[in-house]
């Protein structure tokens, strides 16, 4: 798996951005709400107009075709949309054994949507990007909808599979607990650009 | 059998009907009491209107001027098209896309009608073409409006669905695929639902107007038969066409869903 490269990216308010993620490397990105958080992945995956330039592993996001690219460069939004009738017909592979992982009941995939707190669409939401198997990932508040030893398990079960795929990952992260637990690098939005924080610990 | 003339004062009979009725809407407080007057006045006006021009244009019977009346029947369509969409496409494309689909598919229809079944001489003969067409165009009409407005309000509402497939790595036509086929079934309901219907519950208009004018009950039915199949082959290619090409407008060359290309009224 390849580096994740900003150069100049604009979007919104925020102008020439530039980031490198490294493969398995976890960028968290924090800032004010209505700061750009959101904007800046859509930009990347490619679902806003935007100017500047985003390749992974070298190839260029408009050298593909735009489904291809979200297809490696995934994200999981912070309100996850579910549209089939059971859980199990939106995966595109069985994803049994992963569920337990992160504290869901093994049999979630033959439940109806309907029945779905919103902490379990918000974890099934991740395990439903991940089967797809992306190069690159970018994470939109992954934790929000969860309670703390839920949150301690996602976490676990993401940091292990970023680095075990070895995927390139931006994660939109609030807390600096959070932060300090998978973060290799901390970036904070200020204004029309990002600056490099310290991470704690 | 001879037709039995109708007067004026015969109209205004029934025209005091249509007062009756605003007159109650009104004590009922129903709030639509002028518009109903409004549109029973336009009826009146505008067919009259039309009655003119259509004397005049029998009488002339040139190729071009049925022509001409046709692409004004069309523009008027179009323009009903958008007028029908909650939230049409900026920048004129609903009523592009709308007379399109309608040129496409109630003119080809309508030729291929005249040309090929009804072939009176010479095939545009107006007292066949204009009705045929109109009939059409109506119809049509309706289907694409229905259709456009289903697309367009899903995808608006449904964003947040459209948008996670494509996040999913899902081509545009994937991900909105449901909505589409939702919104070609709803341009095509009307029709089938007027098919299945036809004789049992309502006796068609058309037929209605034919046998009161002193036509055969058997030789009105055919006629009523083809433009019942000729209406739904109009409406269901000019329903396909419009919801593609809209379908296609919602999203830009990168397979972004593209709602700012809405007009939110």
């Amino acid at each position: 798996m390849g580096t994740l490269k900003l150069s100049g990216v604009a979007v919104g308010t925020l102008e020439n951005i530039d980031l490198e993620v490294a493969p398995g490397e976890i960028v968290c990105l924090s800032g004010p709400s209505g700061g750009g958080k959101s904007r800046l992945l859509r930009a990347i995956a490619d679902l806003d107009p935007h100017g500047g330039q985003v390749t992974l592993d070298d190839i260029n996001q408009s050298a593909l075709p735009a489904h291809l690219w979200r297809g490696k460069v995934m994200m999981v939004p912070a309100e996850s949309a579910w549209w089939h009738d059971t859980v199990g017909e939106h995966f595109p592979q069985s994803v049994g054994n992963t569920l337990a992982q992160i504290g869901l009941d093994p049999g979630a995939s033959t439940w109806p949507v309907t029945r779905l707190s919103s902490g379990e669409k918000q974890r099934l939401a991740l395990v439903r990007a991940l089967s797809y198997e992306p190069s690159a990932l970018l994470l939109d508040e992954p934790t929000a909808n969860l309670d703390r030893d839920s949150t301690a398990k996602v976490e676990a079960w993401l940091c292990e599979r970023i680095r075990a795929d070895k995927l390139p990952t931006i994660w939109v992260a609030h807390h600096e607990d959070q932060i300090a637990r998978v973060a290799n690098r901390h970036v904070h939005i200020t204004g029309a650009g990002i600056e490099a924080l310290e991470v704690a610990g | 059998m001879s037709v039995i003339a109708l007067s004026w004062w015969q109209l205004a009979l029934a025209a005091l009907l249509v007062i009756a009725l605003a007159i109650c809407t009104f004590l009922a407080r129903l709030d639509v009491g002028k518009t109903l007057l409004i549109a029973a006045a336009r009826t009146a006006i505008q067919l009259t209107l039309v009655g003119l021009v259509l004397e005049a244009l029998f009488a002339v019977g040139s190729l071009h001027w049925v022509a001409l009346m046709g692409f004004g029947m069309l523009l008027l369509a179009g323009r009903e098209v958008v007028a029908r969409q909650k939230y049409p496409l900026r920048g004129g494309w609903s009523f592009g896309i709308g007379t399109l689909s309608m040129f496409i598919s109630a003119f080809a229809v309508t030729v291929l009608t005249l040309t090929a079944v009804i072939s009176p001489t010479p095939w545009y003969t107006p007292q066949y073409a204009i009705p045929l067409l109109g009939m059409l165009l109506g119809n049509t009409m309706t289907g694409v409006a229905l259709g456009l407005d289903r697309l367009t309000e899903s995808a608006r509402r449904s964003r947040d669905i459209i948008e996670n497939r494509l996040m999913l790595g899902e081509s545009w036509q994937q991900a909105l695929g449901d909505f589409r086929r939702d919104a070609m079934r709803a341009g095509l309901t009307p029709i089938i639902n007027a098919m299945a219907a036809a004789g049992i519950v309502s006796l068609p208009g058309m037929m209605t107007g034919q046998i009161l004018a002193g036509t055969p009950p058997a030789l009105a039915v055919k006629y009523q038969i083809l433009i019942m199949f000729t209406i739904a082959a109009g409406t269901g290619f000019g329903t396909f066409a419009a919801v593609a090409l809209c379908a296609r407008r919602l999203f830009d060359g990168r397979e972004r869903l593209r709602l700012d290309r809405l007009r939110s009224t």
